[in-house]
Parts: C-alpha cells; sequence; structure tokens
C-alpha cells in the first residue's frame, strides 16, 4: 500500500524549511515552434506554414510533422497542462523545453533566455540548475539504491555529499518513502518508484520541473493519490510545472491552464473552465462529454449579479459547482452568496441553476470576469 | 569447350608468382620491422613472464587457496566452490600442475589484453554506427578464420614463444568482448538514458553512471565468451611453443598417448568449467538489480 498517511505528516512538519526556489521563478515562452522529423525538416517548415498537411508530408516526402506552430505563454509558479492523445506530439513538446529534441524552427524563453540557442555547455549547466523532468516508465537507474537515484541531480551539480544525503532524505521523507532509502527501485511497486522520480526531480531545486505522463502508468488510485502530493508539493513550492497526459480528468484537476494538442497543434488553451464550457471544436467536445462538470465549473460562472439577503451561506467564486450544491443541500437551502477572496459578497447561486449546469452538456453562459 | 570441365583458373606459374610475391614482401617487410615490432611487444612479453613466475613460484598451497576464494567471492556458491577445489586436487595428484599454471597465466594475460582493448573498442563502435559497419566484418573474419591460420604470420613476424602466441590468442578471443560491450550499450534503455541528458549528464558522465553500468551484465557474458576462446586457442597455441596444457597434447596426438591426451584434456575441460562457472555466476550476480520486478 501507499503510504499517504506519512507523506501528509511529512508535508505539516516541513512547510517552514522550503523553497529556496521561489526567489527564482521563471516562465515559459514558447514561439512559432515546429518540429519536422525527417534529414531535411528545414525545407519543409515554409511550405508546412502554407498550409501542407500531415499526411502529404508524410506520404510525399517521408517527413514527419512533429509540431506546427506552437506558441505558449506558461506563467510562473503555475502548472501547465499539455493535453493530447498518443501521436499528437506533447511529448515531443515537452522534449523541446529542456532540448533533448531539437527544434527545427522557432524559440523555447525560459526567463528570457533561448534554451534553442544555448551551446553545449550552457545547455548542460540549464539543465542542471534549471531543470527537472519525471518520466513515464520512471526511468530510475536499476543499479542504485532509492538514495543514491534521488542525489543523481545534485551529484552532477557537484554539490558535497553530506548535502546531497540530507537534501535527498528530506525529499524522500517528503514522498512518503522514508525507510526505502536502501531498497533498490525494483523491489518498490510502481507507484513507489514514480515516488522516488519525483523525489529525484525534486531534490535538483530547480524553478523548472517537466511531467511527461508522470501518472499515466500508475493504477487510478495510485494516480488520484500521486496527484494529490503534486498539488501539496505545489502549494508551497510554486514551481512552473509543465504537465503531459492524455487523461482531460487529471488535466482538469492538476492544471491552472491546458493546452489540446492534436496532430502537432495547438487547437485549444485556456482554464479548465474555458475548455469544458467552450470547447473550440467537435474533438474537444467529444472528450469533455465524459467529464465531471460539478467539479470543473466554478460558482463564479453560474453566479447571479447581487447579495441575496435570504442566503445565509457563503461559497468562494472560485468553489466548484458540487461544493456549492453541497454547502446548499447540508444546510437546506436553494441560495448561497458568492464570495470573492476578500471575503466580500459579488453574488449568489441558486440550487437549481446550479444543478442545471452540472448536467446540461450544452453551453451556459452566465460567465461573469 | 574445357573451360566446361574445369573451373578457368588462373594458371598455375603466375599463382606461384603471386603467392611468393606476398609472401616474399612480407618477409622482407618482417625482417626490416621485426625488431621494433618485438620492441613494442617487449612489455607483454615481460608481462607473460612476470604472471608465469609468480603462479609458478609461489607456494601450491597458496595457489589453491586463492583460486578457490576467487570461485567463492565471485560465485558465492558452495557448489562451485567445492567443484573447483576438486578439480585443482585432481589437477595437481596426477602431476598435471605446473602446466596447468601456465595455462592459466597465459589466459589470465590474453583476457586482461582483450578486456582492456576490446571495452574502448566496443564502446566506440556503440557510439557510431559507421564504425560499428566497419568493425563487424572484420569481427566476422576474426572469428570464423581457422585458428591455425593467424599462427602462420604471427610466427613469420615474431618467430615462436610466448609473445606470438598471445598475439593469436588475443585476435580470436577478443570478438565477444567487443561485441557485447557494443550489444549492451546499445540495449541500454532509452528513457534511462534522456533522463541521464535532462539532469545535466556530460557524455563521460553518461557513460560512467548509466552505459557501462546498465550493460555491465551483457559485458559480463562477453568476458566469459572470452576466457573460453581464449582457453581454446591456448591449446592450438602451443604448435608455436606456447608452454602448458596444450603441449602435453600435442605429444599424445604425435605419439598416440590416449591417456596422456585424455588425461591434460580433462584437464582443461575442469579449468574451462571453473571459469565459466564463476564468471557466470559473477555476471548474474550483477544483474540482480537490474531485472524490473515491477512496474513497467
Amino acid at each position: 500500500m501507499e503510504t499517504d498517511a506519512s507523506f501528509a505528516a511529512g508535508a505539516l512538519e516541513s512547510t517552514s524549511a522550503e523553497s529556496t526556489t521561489a526567489g527564482s521563478r521563471e516562465g515559459i515562452e514558447v514561439r512559432g515552434l515546429y518540429k519536422i522529423f525527417g534529414p531535411k525538416g528545414r525545407d519543409f517548415v515554409d511550405a508546412v506554414r502554407n498550409g501542407m498537411s500531415k499526411q502529404e508530408l508524410q506520404e510525399e516526402h517521408g517527413h514527419v510533422l512533429g509540431l506546427k506552430d506552437i506558441n505558449l505563454s506558461m506563467a510562473a509558479g503555475s502548472i501547465q497542462v499539455v493535453m493530447g492523445l498518443s501521436g499528437s506530439g506533447k511529448s515531443t513538446l515537452i522534449r523541446h523545453i529542456n532540448r533533448l529534441i531539437d527544434p527545427t524552427v522557432g524559440e523555447v524563453l525560459v526567463g528570457g533566455d533561448d534554451v534553442c540557442k544555448m551551446g553545449k555547455k550552457a545547455l548542460r549547466n540549464f539543465r542542471r540548475h534549471h531543470t527537472a523532468m519525471v518520466f513515464q516508465k520512471f526511468a530510475l537507474l536499476p543499479h542504485r539504491t532509492v538514495i543514491d537515484n534521488v542525489v543523481y541531480g545534485l551529484e552532477l551539480q557537484g554539490v558535497d555529499e553530506a548535502k546531497q544525503q540530507s537534501e535527498a532524505r528530506r525529499w524522500i521523507d517528503r514522498v512518503g518513502l522514508s525507510g526505502f532509502e536502501d531498497n533498490y527501485p525494483n523491489q518498490l511497486s510502481g507507484g513507489m518508484q514514480q515516488r522516488v522520480g519525483l523525489a529525484r526531480a525534486l531534490t535538483n531545486d530547480a524553478p523548472l520541473l517537466l511531467m511527461d505522463e508522470a501518472f499515466s502508468a500508475l493504477d487510478p488510485l495510485i494516480r488520484m493519490d500521486m496527484q494529490s502530493v503534486l498539488l501539496d508539493l505545489q502549494q508551497e513550492l510554486h514551481k512552473t510545472i509543465v504537465f503531459i497526459t492524455h487523461d482531460l480528468d487529471e488535466a482538469l484537476r492538476l492544471g491552472d491552464r491546458i493546452a489540446i494538442l492534436r496532430d502537432g497543434e495547438v487547437i485549444q488553451e485556456g482554464t479548465g473552465q474555458d475548455i469544458v464550457l467552450n470547447p473550440a471544436d467537435e474533438y474537444i467536445q467529444n472528450f469533455v462529454k465524459e467529464v465531471n462538470r460539478g467539479r470543473v465549473i466554478l460558482a463564479e460562472s453560474v453566479m447571479q449579479p447581487g447579495h441575496n439577503t435570504a442566503a445565509s451561506e457563503q461559497v468562494e467564486q472560485t468553489a466548484s459547482l458540487e461544493t456549492c450544491a453541497r454547502v446548499m443541500s447540508v444546510a437546506g437551502t436553494n441560495v448561497a452568496n458568492v464570495t470573492n477572496d476578500q471575503g466580500d459578497v459579488i453574488g449568489h447561486v441558486q440550487m437549481d441553476a446550479t444543478i442545471a449546469a452540472m448536467v446540461e452538456q450544452d453551453t451556459r453562459h452566465t460567465s461573469a470576469p | 569447350m574445357s573451360w566446361l570441365d574445369e573451373f578457368p583458373a588462373m594458371d598455375k606459374s603466375s599463382l606461384r608468382e603471386l603467392k611468393k610475391g606476398i609472401d616474399g614482401g612480407f618477409r622482407a617487410w618482417t625482417r626490416e620491422h621485426g625488431d621494433t615490432i618485438e620492441a613494442i611487444f617487449e612489455p607483454l612479453k615481460q608481462m607473460l613472464i612476470w604472471s608465469e613466475k609468480l603462479l609458478l613460484n609461489t607456494p601450491w598451497p597458496i595457489i589453491l587457496g586463492a583460486i578457490v576464494a576467487i570461485a567463492w567471492f565471485g560465485s558465492r556458491s558452495w557448489k562451485i566452490t567445492l567443484t573447483t577445489f576438486l578439480t585443482l586436487v585432481f589437477i595437481g595428484y596426477f602431476d598435471m600442475w605446473e602446466d596447468t599454471m601456465r595455462t592459466i597465466s597465459m589466459m589470465f594475460v590474453c583476457t586482461f589484453v582483450s578486456i582492456v582493448l576490446g571495452i574502448p573498442i566496443g564502446i566506440a563502435m556503440s557510439k557510431s554506427n559507421k564504425l560499428q559497419a566497419v568493425i563487424t566484418p572484420i569481427l566476422d573474419i576474426m572469428q570464423t578464420m581457422p585458428g591455425f591460420v593467424y599462427l602462420i604470420p604471427v610466427v613469420m613476424l615474431l618467430g615462436i614463444g610466448k609473445v606470438p602466441g598471445l598475439l593469436a590468442v588475443v585476435v580470436y578471443a577478443i570478438p565477444p568482448i567487443i561485441r557485447l560491450t557494443n550489444l549492451g550499450i546499445r540495449l541500454v534503455d532509452k528513457e534511462v538514458l534522456e533522463a541521464a541528458d535532462a539532469f545535466g549528464s556530460s557524455g563521460w558522465q553518461r557513460l560512467k553512471n548509466v552505459q557501462i553500468p546498465l550493460a555491465m551484465p551483457t559485458i559480463m557474458a562477453g568476458i566469459n565468451q572470452t576466457i573460453m576462446m581464449a582457453l581454446a586457442l591456448v591449446v592450438i597455441a602451443s604448435m608455436i611453443g606456447v608452454q602448458g596444457l596444450g603441449q602435453p597434447v600435442l605429444q599424445a596426438i604425435n605419439n598416440q598417448y590416449f591417456t596422456l591426451g585424455a588425461f591434460n584434456g580433462l584437464a582443461i575441460v575442469g579449468i574451462a568449467i571453473i571459469f565459466d562457472r564463476v564468471s557466470q555466476a559473477y555476471g548474474k550476480r550483477l544483474q540482480a538489480h537490474s531485472e524490473v520486478v515491477h512496474g513497467n
């Protein structure tokens, strides 16, 4: 079983000893990024820009279109989810951020520096100090123990050994793996191995965390568990996280913003609520159909203006509809006031409108700013 | 229609001239450079002499104890250790101790040279497809050419003795270690390599921390093969004056002494089994944590 209880305890204890990275937050700016796989990718950029399709490029020229004109701005300290099915180019995209893959054309700016223009040494330093990555199949070193895996990043940074050990132990503890330091990866379950992967990335103490389908190989329950671990950590770490997934529920749960990729193109970018309420096309609509709307749509979307004096209950504007419905139903009322983050009342929600928004498929616009 | 009955071969006198020409050329070259080449191989010769003296001059109980200890620490298996002990006792009791020591010494140095040369070549080969395309056919030739054929140019170059024996053995025994080092490194999980890169490993750190350790079980299989092939050719190399268990075998063939041949043959089998089992068991122990048990 996963040791979630010990993790939670660790989280409470060490909140104070936190965040050496907070001062060096970095956003990511991706501009006009194209990736065409093949020996002469560059020659086809203009053709693709002028509308050559993925099929045509592949069948007539033997090149594969990986990414097409990606423009994304990822805010520092937020979780940006990139979602898409297999072959959509999402793993290719995340590998451009630390340049495990070189772009055909385009820029990837991290804290103002273009990763694509870095020399070999600068790139190595950038990877050592500014990024850490978590992989779908964990990618742990099988011949090293848990702790020796976790120190890997610091070892490459040349940090002295005592510091390596203490940092690694702290993060192993934070992800709930205390007591497993001297085990080998193959003695652990999948979920525990990915905790090692997460601890390895966090120990690196980098402002950027790249997660490539990090939880996709895990069982649903353990996946939920790991999502909670990540969200709890993010509450205090405020790293810039790029999270790749093919699972919309996961995207909605984790993402401050979500970009949806298909055939190498971003077809919609926005908050989870934007995507659920206003799917850009039929493709996304099909995804969104199965989503639990009650958890995604927020009170502010179904709120009506004005303070309702009859209401005894209050909900925050960022509360989900599910929460609103629960609050009202527990209190046995049909109306609740909505407050902003300062606690001021900015409107009210009705029970019937809340439930209607939760069950309705077509979009319902009462959107507040 | 005579060309149909018989393959239209080169005429006999030109063929003879061709062979003579090549041999003459090579001989002239060896006469001219023989001394230089011998000087180059002098350190190897010293190493061979030193290792043989070490094994022969050390009292037999110490050697016996050392080999049994290596067997234990390599394999951690009582069965293998006991087999090793009994085999060595059998060899000593039937008066083959000295020849066995010479053979082990030769095999040891040959294996060492093969590893020192073979692993870097294998690593280089794993990094470049072009180099692999060049080296693979050379390795094929080295492995399929009958062992005796190597002996000829080596003897022409260096005469008979230990060093030519060593060269012939190394040429024969080095292909597996090169091939399996190359293969092992190429088979390292791409995602683990990606992780090493993502955390900012340099080329050397990647090799040292990831590629070699993960390829180690495969490399060990190569070392095991190399030991076995070295042992096989050490016997053939007795034809060019390499001392050891091969010489009594050669003598037995010439004089039809069946028992002499059988005893020495069995001694070779015995040490082959010892080194095979011990190096395999060691390789398996290295692999203990590399197998994926959970996840994936």
